[in-house]
C-alpha cells in the first residue's frame, strides 16, 4: 500500500509513454536528483566528493555504456578498459591539439560573462563528444566480428581490442605527445567559466560536472532502450534468428549497440583520466578495469539503467568503505587484546569480504541489484499483507 | 531475505559512521601520509621500504622527535595501482600537517604532480618518478634527489664504457634494456636512445607486461637470439627474481647484467631460486647495517618491542632505502626549522627545507647515517642534487659494493630534463619561476 499503481489514470499518449508512469516514481527520481545536485555538494566532505562519488559516477557512465552492449543487446565485451583508454587518449590529443575553437575553425566563440558564468565556454564538451565519436568508430570496427560469432567467442575477440589498443598507446609516442614515460598530464579544463577538471578545481565542480554527464547518459540510455533501436537490440539479445525473421537487421542492431556503447565508455574513460587521476596513462586502463565494469553490469542487473548505478556503487565503493571501516576499527581490536591489524591484512580482508559479497549477492539474486529493488517495490505494493 | 536486508542495512550504517568519524588532529605532530604497498606482486619490495621508513620515524620519536616535534604517520595500501594511490593520497592528506608524500610508484607520482601543487604538499620521489621534475623552476614542489632515472642510466653506461675500454669500442655493440612495461620502466628509454645515437651502439628494448611478470620465457628466448653484449634492467616486484632466474637459465653472463636500484635487493636475488652470483645492481647507499643508525634502531625500536618488521631485515637494501627516505625528510625538517623555528612546519616551510637542503658528510655522520645518505645539495633550480651511483655485486650471500661513486653524464641529461620540463610547462600553462 506504500507504493501502488491503482488510481493513476493516463488520459493522453504522452502520459502513457512517460519514462516514469507513476507520480510516486517521478517524485522519487526528482528528489534523488535534487539531493544529488543541491544537497550533497554542500554536506559531503571533499574526500567523499572527489574520491567516492566522482569515481562512482564515472564508472556508472562506463557501466551504462557496457549495459547497452551486454545488457540490452546481449553482446559480451571484454574491451571496456581499452575503449576507456581510447577516450582518454583521444581527449588528451584533442585538447592539446586544439585548445580553443579558433585553433580548429578559426572562429572565436563570443567571450561573454555574467558574474563568472560564461555560456560559450563549452569547447571541452565538444572535445569530449569528439573523443566519444572516435571511440564509437573504433568500437564499431571491433564490433564487426560480432556479426559472425557470439557469446564467449565474441568476448575473446573484444579482448583483442584490450591488448591491441593499449599496446598501440605505448608503442606510438604520438599519443602522449612524446612524453618520456608514456604518461601525459591531463591539462585542466573549464566549462561555463568554471574549472571542472584538474587538481586545482574545487571538488564540488568536478562532482557536478560528472553528475551532469551521468544524468545525461542515463536519460539517453533509458530513452534509446525504449525506442526502435533499443527494441531491436533486445530482440537480437533474446533470439537473433527470430529477430532477423521479423525484419530487424542484425548488422545494424549489433553495430549500433557497439557504437553507442563505445561512445559512452569513451567519455567515461576521458573523465577517468581528466577528473580522477589527472593524467593519461595506459596503466589505469588494464584488463582488470574491463572486468570491473563487466561485474558492475552483472551485479547491478543486466539491461537496467538503475542497475548500472547500483553495480558501479557496489564495485567502486565497497572496497574503499571496507578498507576505511576496518582501519578505523583498529583501536577496538587493540582494546580487546587482538593487537593492531596490519594494513596488508586489512587489504586481504577487504579482498575476501568483497569476493564473498559478490558470491552472496549473485546467489541470493542472480538478476542483480535492480531486481532486488523490484522485489522491494513489490513488497511495498502489497504491504502490510504478504500477497 | 529480510534478515539479509537488515544485515546489509546495519553494515551500511556502520560504514557511514566510520566515514564521518573525525580524524584525530594533534597540533604538535608532523604528519607523514605513507602510500605503501605490502600486498600483491610488488608487496615483497614495498613492505621492506615501508618498514624502513617507519622504523626510522619510530627511532626519531624515541629520541624525542625533531627538535621536540614528534612524527605521526598513517599507512594506506596502494597495491602500486595509480587510481588507488590517488584515493589514498586524498584520504590521508587532510589528517595533519604533511611533511612530504612519497608514493614509491612512478605512475602514482605522475598522477599527484598537480595535486601536490594545489594542496601545497612536497612530493619527495627519491630516485624515481618524473625525471624532468629535477628542474625546480617548473616543478617547485617535487624533489627527486639523489639521482633521476636518466642520470642513473648514464652512470651505468659510464661503467659499461669503462669496461669496454672507451666509447669507441661501443660501435656495433648491442645493449639491451629489460623493463617493466609501466611508466617506471619506460622512463630511461629517451636517454638511452639519445646515447645510442651518439655512441653508435644498438639499443634493444625488452618490455615485460605487468600482467605477466613471472612468465618471461619468450622474452629471454629473444635475448638468447639477439645476444646483447650488456643488459640493463628496470624491474620491480615479482619481475626481478624471474628475470634473474631466466638470465641464469640461458647462461647469460651475470657480470654483464646490471639492474637499476629498484632491481637489486635481497628479495630479488634470493627469490630467484638459482645462483645469481655476479649479478650487478646500482645503488646510492651502502649495504649492511654498519651505520650507527642501525644499532640505535635495534636498541631503541626493535629491542623495545616496537619494531615494524622482522629485525633481520635491518641492513638489507630496500630497508636501508626506506630509512634513507625518512632520513632525508627529517633532515629537510631540521633545515626548515633552522629558518622558521622549532615548530610543526607548513607545506611551504617544508618545501623551503627541501630546497635549501645541504647535507654534508659531517652532518650525515652526526646523525649516524654515514653511507646511507649521500652528501646532497639541493637548489632552487636543481632538485636532483649531484647525481652519482655506486655498483654492488651479489656474491651468493650478500651484496658487496665494488665501485666508487660513478657520476652521471649531467651534460647529456640536464638539457633533456630542461627540454621536457619546458614542454610540460607550456602544455599545462605553468609559469616558469625564476631562480636568480
Amino acid at each position: 500500500m506504500l507504493y501502488r499503481e491503482t488510481g493513476v489514470f493516463h488520459s493522453t499518449y504522452a502520459e502513457d509513454q512517460a519514462v516514469f508512469k507513476l507520480p510516486l516514481d517521478r517524485y522519487a527520481v526528482w528528489i534523488t536528483v535534487a539531493i544529488a545536485i543541491f544537497v550533497i555538494p554542500l554536506v559531503a566532505s571533499n574526500y567523499v566528493l572527489s574520491d567516492l562519488l566522482t569515481p562512482f559516477l564515472i564508472m556508472s557512465i562506463a557501466a551504462l555504456g557496457l549495459n547497452v552492449l551486454t545488457g540490452y543487446c546481449g553482446q559480451l565485451s571484454l574491451g571496456t578498459g581499452a575503449f576507456m583508454a581510447l577516450g582518454g587518449f583521444m581527449t588528451y590529443k584533442l585538447v592539446t591539439g586544439f585548445p580553443t575553437a579558433s585553433a580548429l575553425f578559426g572562429v572565436t566563440l563570443p567571450d561573454i560573462s555574467f558574474f563568472g558564468f560564461e555560456p560559450f565556454d563549452i569547447w571541452f564538451v565538444f572535445m569530449l563528444i569528439a573523443a566519444g565519436l572516435i571511440t564509437a568508430v573504433v568500437g564499431l570496427l571491433f564490433g564487426l566480428p560480432s556479426l559472425k560469432i557470439k557469446g564467449l567467442y565474441l568476448a575473446i575477440t573484444t579482448l583483442a581490442a584490450q591488448f591491441f589498443l593499449l599496446w598501440l598507446f605505448i608503442k606510438v609516442p604520438w599519443f602522449t605527445n612524446y612524453s618520456p614515460a608514456g604518461i601525459a598530464p591531463a591539462p585542466p579544463q573549464t566549462l561555463f567559466g568554471f574549472d571542472v577538471t584538474g587538481a586545482a578545481s574545487p571538488e564540488a565542480n568536478r562532482y557536478l560536472f560528472v553528475l551532469m554527464l551521468a544524468i545525461l547518459a542515463a536519460v539517453a540510455v533509458k530513452n534509446l532502450a525504449r525506442c526502435s533501436y533499443g527494441r531491436s537490440w533486445m530482440a537480437i539479445r533474446d533470439m537473433d534468428i527470430a529477430a532477423e525473421i521479423i525484419g530487424i537487421s542484425p548488422t545494424f542492431a549489433k553495430l549500433s549497440a557497439f557504437a553507442f556503447s563505445s561512445f559512452l565508455i569513451g567519455i567515461a574513460g576521458a573523465l577517468w583520466a581528466f577528473v580522477k587521476i589527472n593524467s593519461v596513462q595506459t596503466d589505469a586502463y588494464t584488463i582488470l578495469l574491463s572486468f570491473q565494469v563487466l561485474f558492475m553490469v552483472i551485479i547491478g542487473g543486466l539491461g537496467t539503467v538503475l542497475g548500472s548505478f547500483l553495480g558501479a556503487a557496489f564495485v567502486v565503493l565497497t572496497p574503499i568503505l571496507l578498507n576505511i571501516s576496518l582501519t578505523s576499527l583498529n583501536p577496538l581490536f587493540v582494546a580487546i587484546g587482538l593487537g593492531e591489524i596490519s594494513i596488508a591484512m586489512i587489504k586481504h580482508i577487504e579482498f575476501m569480504v568483497f569476493g564473498a559479497l559478490i558470491i552472496f549477492f549473485l546467489i541470493v539474486e542472480p538478476h542483480g541489484f535492480a531486481r532486488l529493488w523490484q522485489i522491494a517495490k513489490q513488497k511495498m505494493r502489497t504491504w502490510p499483507f504478504p500477497y | 531475505m529480510k534478515k539479509a536486508l537488515i544485515g546489509t542495512a546495519a553494515a551500511v550504517a556502520m560504514l557511514a559512521g566510520s566515514l564521518v568519524a573525525p580524524a584525530e588532529l594533534a597540533a604538535e605532530e608532523q604528519y607523514f601520509p605513507l602510500l605503501s604497498y605490502r600486498t600483491g606482486p610488488y608487496g615483497a619490495n614495498g613492505a621492506q621500504l615501508a618498514n624502513g621508513q617507519i622504523d626510522y620515524m619510530k627511532l626519531i620519536n624515541a629520541k624525542g622527535g625533531v627538535n621536540g616535534v614528534m612524527l605521526r604517520w598513517e599507512e594506506c595500501e596502494t597495491g602500486y595501482k595509480t587510481d588507488v594511490g590517488v584515493e589514498c593520497y586524498e584520504r590521508l592528506k587532510g589528517n595533519g600537517p604533511v611533511a612530504a608524500v612519497s608514493p614509491f610508484s612512478t605512475g602514482i607520482t605522475y598522477a599527484l604532480l598537480e595535486k601536490a601543487v594545489a594542496d601545497e604538499n612536497v612530493l619527495f620521489t627519491m630516485g624515481y618518478g618524473r625525471t624532468s621534475a629535477a628542474d625546480g623552476r617548473v616543478f617547485p614542489w617535487v624533489f627527486n634527489f639523489p639521482a633521476t632515472y636518466w642520470s642513473q642510466a648514464t652512470s651505468i653506461m659510464s661503467y659499461i664504457i669503462d669496461q669496454e675500454g672507451g666509447v669507441e669500442n661501443l660501435q656495433g655493440k648491442k645493449i639491451g634494456l629489460v623493463l617493466l612495461d609501466h611508466p617506471y620502466g619506460r622512463e630511461p628509454i629517451p636517454t638511452l636512445e639519445a646515447l645510442s645515437k651518439d655512441m653508435g651502439f644498438e639499443f634493444l628494448q625488452y618490455p615485460v607486461p605487468t600482467s605477466s611478470m613471472s612468465d618471461q620465457k619468450s622474452l629471454w628466448l629473444d635475448i638468447r637470439r639477439a645476444k646483447p653484449d650488456w643488459i640493463m634492467m628496470w624491474g620491480w616486484g615479482a619481475m626481478n627474481p624471474t628475470a634473474i632466474k631466466e638470465a641464469s637459465l640461458i647462461r647469460y653472463p651475470m657480470d654483464r647484467f646490471i639492474g637499476n636500484w629498484w632491481a637489486a635487493a635481497e628479495v630479488d636475488v634470493r627469490g630467484s631460486g638459482v645462483p645469481a652470483e655476479g649479478y650487478i645492481g646500482a645503488t646510492f647507499h651502502d649495504v649492511g647495517d654498519n651505520a650507527g643508525v642501525f644499532a640505535e634502531i635495534r636498541e631503541m625500536v626493535h629491542d623495545a618491542g616496537n619494531g615494524t618488521g622482522p629485525a633481520e631485515e635491518l641492513g638489507e637494501v630496500l630497508y636501508n632505502r626506506g630509512v634513507a627516505n625518512s632520513a632525508f625528510v627529517v633532515e629537510a625538517m631540521y633545515t626548515a626549522m633552522a629558518e622558521f623555528g622549532n615548530k610543526v612546519l607548513t607545506g611551504e616551510e617544508m618545501r623551503w627545507g627541501f630546497e635549501n637542503l645541504n647535507l654534508t658528510e659531517e652532518r650525515i655522520a652526526e646523525m649516524g647515517l654515514t653511507g646511507i645518505l649521500p652528501p646532497t645539495q639541493v637548489s632552487c633550480e636543481n632538485h636532483e642534487g649531484s647525481p652519482a651511483i655506486k655498483l654492488q655485486r651479489w656474491d651468493g650471500e650478500q651484496w658487496e659494493i665494488f665501485t666508487d661513486w660513478i657520476p652521471a653524464m649531467t651534460d647529456v641529461v640536464r638539457p633533456l630534463i630542461e627540454a621536457d620540463a619546458a614542454q610540460y610547462a607550456s602544455e599545462n600553462g605553468i609559469e616558469v619561476r625564476s631562480c636568480s
